[in-house]
């Protein structure tokens, strides 16, 4: 295997590595700031608790996503240099923007840590949970439109000697792929962090705590999560219409959707015969491939039959696709579930199958969002910025990466295990009830 | 102004707070791993964990932004020392990837294990060891460029005698660096058995910077002599440095202004630091990158230069608040807030 195997090897491990912490990084400061927000505003002192509990883990799982960022911000440069030589040129500005973000959260999440009982009034601590938030929200989003350039780059042109000339940096930023992207991406942040949030309650409580924190937490993260559920389809809908009109192959292959037709059907799961094409034992929805694409069933979806063959992504990213929105139905579908249970108010929400079902919801929209990296990077072979450059043109032409990636994989399998043993050892030696206890007593 | 001009002088302030803000940190963790080895723990942990605990991660992004900086402004060094730096970068960040997860680990986790202290303690040492080679490497003479692209002759690197007086030196300034401030900070806090310690490391640690020194300019005479002609030019620079360096160990000897002397420690650094940088011009690459070659579009340039200075304006408030809160607030110092 070469230098390019492995650099891919290399990158998609630490991205999808990265990325885990990274959702918690910019969706749990969200559910801390509501909870302690809450918690002041009604004067409960089990969300204030809350939120202590939550910031505690939190600053665990942040160092790992601070190493691991940095590792992928100087990797960039060691496995792709003419790529990052280029982006240099065209698309440095969010990510010089995203080092500011990062100053900006590092700064007052150092802030917020240290200072819970300084200020004599509250809400001045709760407002130094908002500087995170930004931070953490708007370095997704500057990220985001570098990856999003990779996909429809723009803002710049080509001069006859093969250049890039006009750079137009801001227009690179808000190139077609970004207001989906992010819309989609921060959503699913948001959500996936609600139901982490709300798993270890309803852990807890199938495991026979009553006390009352537990079932306030389930009920905020729950109430919340259901709405980013439904704001995470949304967006993933708009992503599917930007795929439809900007990068039609990567939606065809993800639905195996050969001829260009009208009325389009949606095709899940099935098995593909590589050689006729043809598809057995899916699940097909009439229309709905249409109104995804284009909001109407009369919308016609391109197919790969119009496609040249060497520019097909790889056709498994069906089953990417496809494990993707299952989850996503099915988050929404539980979530919606505990909130009609709740609202018919006679108790039906604390059914352990229900909480079972939350429990499992968890490691889902985790799955969920490595499912949808895969299926959005992989869709873009053989390019690494579409139109411009190929990934085998980017990659560095140094030895040695494969050492690189058996360092790496170790490192990263370490950092896992002891970051995990490290979170559960944290909460097993306090539990809420005991802290609760000290707290009024104190 | 010209835009090249300003990315560099914007670049090299920042790698200097970063210079300044991770030897203290660096220096931390080894004296944090010695002193618990020779039974002193009790002693200075507690100072090194209240001012470290809420800031380490704003160092990190120093570093982070310098890099993403350097790119932004001269695409042209990711080419050259992305494809070159692949194994010494790599390591650096293993290095790095443990020490700030096990920092984290041993500070907000459930308790201080001997072995995260151990690694806490020994990355301290071995990045700034391994950080400054990429100046060596700068000099020239260990990258060249052939017909099948950019190669790296790390041979070279660990025979020469300059590569391995600078990262004596590298290590050294570390400590010397740390315990300056922690004195300091120390002294703030009223708790003095911890001042009396760390005033001994920095005064131990004063001597062996200078003689560092002293090597690199030699290494450097015989590696690129021409780089060493015009450091000779600005020659006052290094004095005034010296003089500094002077004045920041009599007052930590006579333990008066111990403020006023990390100060000076500063102006040490600042000004070998800039009196390097400035006679390392115009090359970032001896001799194939120079800061004109390698130059961003100037559309792109000038949008970095613009976000720069509106980031700052968002950064400087924020950095003074962390300050505020935590370095210039004697209750916090002491610990009884
Ligand atoms: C909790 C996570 C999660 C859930 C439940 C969903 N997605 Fe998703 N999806 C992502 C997490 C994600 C992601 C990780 O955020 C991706 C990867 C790249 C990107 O832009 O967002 C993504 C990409 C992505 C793309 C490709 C965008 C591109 O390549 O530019 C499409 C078309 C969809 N999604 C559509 C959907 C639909 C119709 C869903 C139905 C409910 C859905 N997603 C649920
Ligand atoms: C954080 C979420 C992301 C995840 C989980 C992710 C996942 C992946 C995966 C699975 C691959 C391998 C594709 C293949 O070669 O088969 C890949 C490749 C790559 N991605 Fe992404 N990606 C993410 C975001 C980004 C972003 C934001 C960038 C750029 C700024 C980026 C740059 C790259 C590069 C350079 C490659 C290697 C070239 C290639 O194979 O396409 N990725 N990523
Ligand atoms: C090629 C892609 C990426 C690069 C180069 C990158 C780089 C980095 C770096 C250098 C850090 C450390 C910052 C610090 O010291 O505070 C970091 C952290 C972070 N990254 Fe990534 N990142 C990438 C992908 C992503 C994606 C796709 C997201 C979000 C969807 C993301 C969200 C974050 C967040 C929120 C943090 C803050 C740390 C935390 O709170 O956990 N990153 N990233």
């Amino acid at each position: 295997m070469d230098s390019v195997i492995w650099s891919r090897i290399l990158t998609a491990e630490t991205l999808a590595f990265h990325i885990i912490w990274a959702t918690i990084g910019v969706g749990v400061p969200v559910f801390i700031s509501i909870a302690e927000g809450w918690g002041i505003y009604k004067k409960d002192p089990h969300y204030i608790l809350m939120a202590r509990r939550w910031t505690r883990g939190f600053v665990i799982t942040v160092a790992v996503g601070v190493v691991t960022g940095t590792c992928i911000g100087l990797m960039l440069s060691l496995l792709w240099p003419k790529f990052m030589q280029l982006v240099g040129n065209v698309i440095s500005l969010p990510l010089f923007l995203e080092t500011f973000a990062f100053f900006f959260e590092a700064i007052f999440l150092g802030i917020y840590l240290y200072t819970w009982d300084r200020f004599k009034n509250p809400v001045w601590h709760w407002l130094t949970s908002i500087p995170i938030i930004i931070g953490s929200t708007m370095s997704a989003v500057f990220i985001t439109t570098v990856n999003s350039f990779m996909n429809t780059p723009a803002g710049f042109s080509i001069d006859e000697a093969g250049r890039v000339t006009h750079i137009d940096p801001i227009a690179a930023m808000l190139n077609p792929a970004t207001p989906s992207k992010v819309a989609h991406v921060l959503a699913s942040s948001y959500v996936t962090c609600g139901f982490l949030l709300a798993a270890i309650a309803a852990f807890y409580i199938l495991r026979g705590r009553t006390h009352i924190y537990f079932k306030k937490a389930l009920r905020l993260t729950m109430a919340a999560s259901f709405v980013l559920a439904v704001l995470t389809f949304v967006a993933g809908d708009l992503s599917g219409k930007f795929l439809a009109k900007y990068q039609p192959a990567k939606l065809a292959a993800a639905e195996w959707h050969f001829e260009t037709m009208k009325e389009a059907p949606l095709i899940f799961g099935g098995i593909l015969d590589e050689e006729t094409l043809e598809v057995k034992y899916a699940i097909k929805i009439p229309y709905a491939l249409s109104i995804l694409a284009g909001g109407s069933p009369s919308d016609q979806v391109i197919g790969l039959n119009d496609i040249p063959r060497e520019e097909w992504p790889p056709l498994y990213v069906h089953y990417l696709f496809d494990g993707m929105v299952a989850i996503g139905f099915y988050l929404i579908f539980i979530s919606g579930l505990y909130l009609f249970l709740w609202l018919r108010r006679k108790g039906g929400e604390w059914n352990p199958w229900v909480l079972r079902g939350i429990v499992l919801a968890a490691p889902l929209a985790f799955i969920a969002i490595e499912l949808g990296w895969m299926y959005a990077e992989v869709g873009r072979q053989p390019w690494i910025i579409v139109g411009l450059m190929r990934v085998d043109q980017a990659a560095t032409t140094a030895d040695n990466v494969d050492v690189m990636t058996l360092m790496f994989s170790l490192l990263y399998a370490a950092l896992a295990v002891v970051a995990v043993s490290v979170l559960i050892r944290l909460f097993r030696k306090n539990s809420p009830e005991k802290e609760m206890a000290e707290r009024i007593s104190a | 102004m010209q835009l090249e001009m300003i990315g560099i002088t914007v670049l090299w302030i920042f790698l200097y707070g970063y210079l300044i803000v991770a030897s203290i940190d660096f220096g931390a963790g080894f004296f944090s791993y010695y002193s618990m080895l020779t039974g002193k723990d009790h002693i200075i942990n507690k100072i090194i964990d209240r001012y470290l605990s809420p800031v380490w991660e704003v160092t990190n992004v120093f570093l982070i932004f310098f890099i993403v900086g350097l790119v932004g402004f001269f695409p042209d060094t990711a080419y050259y020392y992305g494809t070159a730096l692949l194994i010494p970068g790599g390591i650096s960040l293993i290095l790095l990837t443990i020490r700030g997860s096990f920092y984290a680990f041993a500070n907000y986790g459930a308790r201080k294990s001997r072995l995260y202290m151990f690694l806490y303690g020994a990355t301290g040492l071995f990045i700034p060891a391994s950080l400054s080679t990429v100046l060596t490497i700068s000099e020239g003479g260990f990258i060249e460029e052939t017909k099948n692209g950019v190669v790296f002759h790390a041979d070279r690197l660990f025979t020469s005698p300059y590569s391995w007086s600078v990262v004596f030196l590298a290590i050294v300034s570390v400590l010397y660096i740390s315990a300056s401030f922690l004195t300091y900070y120390a002294y703030k806090a009223k708790d003095f058995p911890a001042m009396e310690q760390l005033r001994t490391y920095a005064l131990f640690w004063s001597g062996p910077t200078i003689l560092a020194s002293l090597l690199v300019f030699w290494g450097l005479s015989k590696h690129n002599p021409e780089h060493f002609a015009s450091a000779v030019s600005i020659g006052w620079m290094f004095g005034a440095s010296f003089l500094c360096f002077c004045v920041a160990v009599y007052l930590m000897w006579k333990k008066e202004n111990l403020g006023l002397s990390f100060v000076f420690v500063m102006f040490q650094f600042a000004y070998a630091f800039f009196g390097y940088g400035i006679s390392h011009m115009p090359y970032l690459l001896y001799p194939y990158v120079t800061f004109q070659s390698a130059l961003t579009h100037s559309t792109m340039g000038w949008a970095l230069v613009i976000a720069f200075i509106a980031g700052l304006f968002l950064l400087i408030p924020s950095l003074a608040l962390l300050l505020w809160l935590f370095l210039f607030n004697a209750k916090y110092v002491r610990g009884e807030k």
